[in-house]
């Protein structure tokens, strides 16, 4: 009977139960589309960190993310860290903002990721269309497709310039993106430095360092600084943290969208509080009758967040419906909106949080209630 | 349900009835209502005793304080000062959910505007009161039916109380009342909204629910026309009680028409 009484309630007012839902399809749909912003935005910041195979990330000091690394660290560097016990394995890598010319004319900056992918250490990351094969052939490289066109050309075989080299689209990623809007371009490690102006030389970026199994990273990191000058030594957790707090909060895009977010739940919470209260107001002497009958305070409260709890679940289903149509919509952005499993499960804990928060005025004001008001009507 | 007449054999031999213990006895309630220079004695040391089997009308102008000692009677209320013992138990110093309880276990309300649940059934509105007490399921929905064809609404059953007239209402609201089986059952002017064919049918209804299932059934009412029902009138004034008459012995309840005219003829 509580789940018909509050069921009857909610649908007995269709406006109120309106507002109500709307109020929480809003916060749903905000909150989704902000996390999902900022989701999309981490993977997009992270993507090439997390695909690499290291334990340990050697780069020159300061570097704020994976595009801030410079130029700096040569072969010296690579068989110090070779040298050093516990390490299996130091690939270097190369990444590096360039020009590229597109061939009608008019040019637009790229970031330039030279690896060799049979050193193991940089996955080629998601290739749609040819293999690390093609990429090792003469002049190739490989974009992602979402790019083609802001590179000026339309697939597979088009050719462009990066500074004095010709390079030839040789394979596809798919659904790879830059926060910085400055698409990456793939290439073997050598024809990387070529493209970066540092032909013939030794120079890297960073250098990928695997540890034997079984040895302890942190031991090892120590190991390293203690024989590298000028160079910090992080995991590549840690890497991945510093890329996100370089681009999501020092420029204050991730405090924007957290700060959003927020927003949302708060008015959400604020519509429910109003309406689920007012509904209780306009039901008093219903609940002030359950008290006469003799039932306890609890079995009101129940009603009440019964009423709560299915405001959640109605509002929830309806919010996910229209944030997924948004986060599909919004696949051919710039930035993509991310809907994982874990946010989606996250967003109902935020609905029925906060319909749980929005029911203790209305729990407030049924506790206030005097039974004595059942024979003054 | 708990005592039936088990004083009518004995009645017969014509040895002296013993009286039936009281479910419900107030001493000297006295409730102060209003706070500051608003304050009204509402009640001004009432003494009143509720026996099984008896339906008894609380009768006396409006403003006297009926309304107020029904609602300490039904542990809705606490009295200012003065003792009230419910099933055996006092009530003095209970906190408001070991007053729900009593309510619950011992006393069925029947109010002037029927209190029913406007979004329930009539079915549901009488398995609310089951439900609250932790009956569900089946069992407890037959038994809704079954109280609800007693007060012959059987028909009725799935009908919201947008679609019931007044008597019907009324009587939705006796079986919700009844349903729990409570020794006693209070009333607020029962009939006070109704007309006279609906009024004496919900008359007949808490006679029946007094004289056969043996409850302890108090009507607040200034309704003349539900004094045949009476087995005893209580009558208040100004937060006292200025009289009580009872039906005498051997009339048959509809056959006292009117106990003041009764009184009035003896003086
Ligand atoms: N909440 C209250 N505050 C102050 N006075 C009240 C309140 N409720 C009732 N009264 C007064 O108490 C007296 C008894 O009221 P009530 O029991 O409702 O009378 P009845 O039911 O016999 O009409 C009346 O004088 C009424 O004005
Ligand atoms: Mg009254």
């Amino acid at each position: 009977m509580i789940f018909t009484l509050a069921f009857r309630n909610l649908f007995h007012d269709r406006i109120r139960l309106a507002v109500t839902l709307v109020g929480i399809l809003f916060s749903i749909v905000l909150v989704a589309v902000q996390l999902g912003l900022y989701l999309g935005a981490s993977r997009m910041i992270t993507a090439n960190i997390d695909h690499a195979d290291a334990d340990l990330w050697i780069m020159p000091f300061g570097a704020k993310s994976f595009e801030d690394g410079g130029l700096l660290m040569g072969t010296r560097e690579r068989h110090q860290a070779l040298a050093t016990p516990g390490v299996a394995q130091v690939t270097p890598l190369v990444v590096r903002f360039t020009e590229w010319r597109k061939p009608a004319g008019g040019s637009t900056r790229v970031v330039v990721v030279g690896t060799d992918a049979e050193d193991g250490a940089v996955k080629p990351l998601s290739l749609k269309t040819g293999t690390w094969e093609d990429i090792k052939a003469p002049d190739s490289i490989a974009v992602d497709e979402t790019y083609l066109k802001d590179l000026g050309v339309d697939g597979i075989g088009d050719t462009a310039q990066i500074g004095p080299s010709r390079v030839k689209v040789g394979a596809l990623t798919s659904g790879v993106r830059s926060f910085t809007q400055s698409p990456y371009v793939y290439t073997p490690l050598s024809r990387a430095r070529s493209l970066v102006g540092a032909e013939g030389s030794d120079l890297a970026t960073f250098h990928l360092v695997k540890v034997y199994p079984g040895q302890d990273v942190e031991q090892v990191r120590t190991n390293l600084l203690n024989r590298l000058e000028g160079a910090e030594v992080l995991t590549t957790g840690e890497f991945h943290q510093r890329s996100l707090r370089q681009w999501l909060f020092r420029t204050g895009a991730g405090v924007a969208l957290i700060g959003g977010a927020l927003l949302g739940i708060l008015v959400g919470t604020v519509i429910v509080a109003q309406t689920l209260y007012s509904s209780t107001k306009d039901h008093i002497n219903e609940f002030a009758t359950l008290r006469a009958l003799g039932s306890s305070s609890g079995y009101i409260h129940k009603v009440i967040l019964t009423q709560a709890g299915l405001s959640a679940v109605i509002g929830y289903v309806l919010g996910m419906v229209l944030a997924l149509l948004i986060v599909l919509a919004s696949q051919s952005t710039p930035l993509p909106i991310v809907m994982t499993p874990q946010l989606a499960a996250g967003l109902f804990t935020v609905t029925v949080f906060m319909c749980a928060i929005s029911a203790v005025s209305a729990i407030v004001k049924v506790t206030k209630i005097d039974p004595a008001t059942v024979f003054s009507r | 349900m708990t005592r039936k007449k088990s004083a009518a054999p004995a009645a017969k031999e014509n040895k002296p009835k013993p009286k039936p213990e009281p479910v419900l006895s107030a001493t000297n309630i006295v409730k102060e209502l209003g706070r500051g220079a608003g304050t009204v004695m509402a009640l001004k040391g009432v003494d009143l005793r509720l026996v099984p089997g008896e339906l008894t009308l609380l009768m006396g102008p409006s403003g006297s304080g009926k309304t107020t000692l029904l609602s300490i009677l039904g542990c809705i209320m606490t009295p200012t000062s003065g003792e009230l013992t419910v099933a055996g138990t006092k009530t003095a110093g209970l906190s408001p959910d070991e007053l729900a309880v009593l309510r619950r276990d011992h006393i069925g309300f029947i109010f002037q505007s029927y209190n029913l649940f406007p979004t329930l059934s009539a079915l549901e509105n009488v398995r609310i009161a089951l439900d609250v007490r932790g009956q569900k399921g089946y069992e407890a929905a037959r038994r809704c039916e079954e109280v609800l064809r007693e007060v012959g609404l059987g028909h009725r059953l799935r009908n919201f109380p947008g679609n019931l007239s007044g008597g019907e209402q009324q009587r939705v609201a006796v079986a919700r009342a009844i349903v729990s089986s409570p020794s006693i059952v209070l009333a607020d002017e029962p009939t006070a909204a109704l007309d006279g064919e609906n009024g004496n049918a919900v008359m007949e209804l808490l006679a029946r629910i007094a004289h056969e299932q043996g409850r302890s059934v108090l009507a607040v009412t200034h309704d003349p026309r539900t004094l045949p029902y009476a087995d005893r009138v209580v009558r208040i004034e100004d937060g006292l009680i200025v009289g009580e008459e009872r039906r005498p012995e051997g009339l048959d309840a509809p056959e006292i028409t009117d106990l003041t005219k009764r009184r009035k003829a003896h003086a």
